[in-house]
């Protein structure tokens, strides 16, 4: 897929708690075509400690209003910058990145899109893609506390939604692992994002269920693009850039202790 | 429009701005970006004799104004450059330059004599500067007697142009640029990156897997001109400058202390189009000051 450097306008930039904002950008020009799982990497303007670019999922396209939706949790000075942008600004960014989340051929597969805290971004996309083939999605999604649950609604839109929260404050208490509907049924497909404990976990519940299974990593990156060979993971094949050969792996790519 | 071309040793150029080794992949990961024949020099990938899986992750640490990094000349090795790599990047409208790694002398003359029989690859950068792997490498870098020797062994096999990369990581780099021009080197491109390193204070652990990485970016650019300036003074070669080159003005900078070309590396990072800006707006510098030819302002700082 072509990659593009784009100058991009914040249409809207909504808080969404004071851990959470969600950006949309949008453009004169169309957006290019984008899968889900491909990540962007954001230029950081104005900031004195923030070199290089971010990279950040791709929450959501929309091509009827040509938006383009980012997730950002603050984290540091990257994306406290991000998440004060103004409306009218401009942001930089080069995108579509890396892989994507590959699509069941069976069209009878059950689905199960697990994310953690902000490593639901990408889910939404690809629930929203899955649903537009045909496909029944089911989201699961886990969080600290009900705050760490984003978005809620846009997920609700493209499938059926089950929560977890550690404190119990929404949805089933403790983690997504724990959640009664991995219990009630057989998925064949499990699609996931999140901390790594948290796929760690749910790869191994795929293993024993004999789902496929496909994790999305986020390393520290420069480039994004697969020059500077920084962001790498250990696969069977030997190092690997997870900017190009990921961020999307099926866990039997991986060398993870499962 | 001045005239950009420039010859530097035996290279001829269409213009003194190349992307830095490890920076630019093979070239093909910037074609979406803009017209990579454009440039007047690409430096591949560091290439070692056998395939080196590099070192472990976490490989690189943002620091101000710049990054560490450890990579640890991650490459599939020279044999795997000439059947799958090379067929490509022939076909590309520039100099398409080799740069070539070793943990020992042997494996250096090896592939060098490898890389002398690609007709379109007109030169090696020879890199006896990294600090990233655990022999070799730097350590030729670092003294007079061992970089001399890398370089007399080299030159013996390699017919065509021979760039040697230097380590800022020594006392005086005048003194190895010298040691390395006396062995037949054409040219030499300075600097590699200064060995630094990154804590984590919360987690009292290194960021690096290697603990220690050689740090680029702007960071870097007021010692790389420093040392620029130092070797085009010492030697009779022509001097390659890098270091945290970031935009023309950067660029000429490093020309006016002495550089006949330049190459942009970590800048590429965060503008993949960085390297067809600095060649315009080098351009548009000389147009200004109303000079016909780039070659005019090498060496130009007044004092």
């Amino acid at each position: 897929m072509k990659k593009f450097m784009l100058d991009l306008v914040i249409k809207k930039n909504i808080s969404l708690s004071n851990q959470y904002a969600l950006l949309i950008l949008t453009s004169h020009d169309k957006l290019p075509e984008i899968l889900p799982g491909q990540f962007a990497e954001i230029r950081v303007d104005g900031s004195s400690t923030v070199f290089l670019r971010r990279p950040i999922s791709i929450h959501f396209v929309d091509y009827e209003t040509n938006e383009l939706w980012l997730l950002i949790q603050i984290i540091g000075d990257g994306t406290k910058k991000m998440a004060d942008l103004k409306v009218g600004e401009i942001v930089n960014l080069l995108l579509p990145l890396g892989n994507s989340y590959s699509i069941p051929t069976n069209s009878e597969a059950k689905l199960l899109l697990v994310g953690g805290g902000c490593g639901v971004a990408p889910l939404l996309y690809l629930g929203a893609h899955l649903k537009s083939l045909g496909f029944d999605v089911n989201f699961l999604i886990g969080g600290r506390s009900s705050t760490d649950i984003l978005q809620l609604c846009e997920y609700e839109r493209f499938g059926n939604v089950f929560i977890t929260t550690e404190d119990g404050s929404l949805g089933e208490k403790g983690f997504v692992t724990q959640h009664s509907v991995l219990r009630a049924s057989n998925f064949d497909y499990i699609y996931t994002c999140g901390p790594t404990p948290m796929m760690k976990a749910i790869a191994s519940y795929a293993a024993k269920i004999n789902a496929i299974c496909e994790v999305s990593l986020e390393n520290t990156m420069a480039c994004g693009i697969g020059a500077c060979l920084c962001c790498v993971t250990d696969t069977i094949q030997g190092h690997v850039c997870v900017c190009t050969e990921g961020p999307v792996f099926n866990i039997t790519k991986l060398k993870w202790q499962i | 429009m001045a005239n950009l071309d420039i010859k530097i040793g035996k290279l001829q150029l269409k213009n003194p701005v190349l992307t830095a080794s490890g920076t630019f992949g093979y070239g093909s990961e910037y074609s979406d970006f803009m017209d990579i024949s454009r440039i007047g020099g690409i430096i591949v990938k560091g290439t070692t004799l056998r395939e080196r899986q590099g070192n472990p992750y976490p490989r690189m640490a943002e620091t101000p104004s710049g990054m560490l990094n450890a990579v640890g000349l991650q490459n599939k090795g020279v044999e795997y450059f000439v059947k799958n790599i090379y067929p490509t990047v022939k076909n590309i409208d520039t100099n398409i330059l080799v740069n070539l790694s070793g943990s020992i002398i042997e494996d250096y003359i090896e592939a060098a004599e490898i890389l002398n029989e690609l007709d379109a690859i007109p030169g090696i950068e020879l890199n006896i500067s990294c600090p990233n792997v655990k022999e070799g490498g730097m350590a030729f870098g670092t003294s007079c007697l061992s970089a001399a020797q890398v370089v007399r062994e080299v030159r013996r096999v390699y017919k065509k142009d021979l760039m040697v990369k230097l380590s800022p990581n020594v006392t005086s780099i005048s003194e190895i640029a010298l040691a390395v021009e006396a062995e037949g080197a054409d040219s030499v491109s300075l600097i590699n990156t200064l060995l630094g390193m990154a804590i984590n204070a919360e987690k009292r652990k290194p960021i690096l897997s290697t603990i220690t990485g050689g740090l680029s970016g702007p960071a870097v650019k007021p010692i790389a001109l420093r040392m620029v300036y130092q070797v085009a003074q010492a030697v009779k070669i022509p001097v390659i400058g890098l270091g945290g080159i970031m935009n023309a003005t950067d660029a000429i900078e490093f020309m006016l202390a002495g550089a006949s070309g330049i190459q942009i590396g970590t800048a590429n990072f965060i503008d993949p189009t960085v390297t067809i800006k600095v060649i315009d707006g080098i351009d548009e510098y000389l147009n200004r000051h109303g000079y016909k030819n780039v070659t005019e302002i090498i060496g130009a700082m007044e004092i």
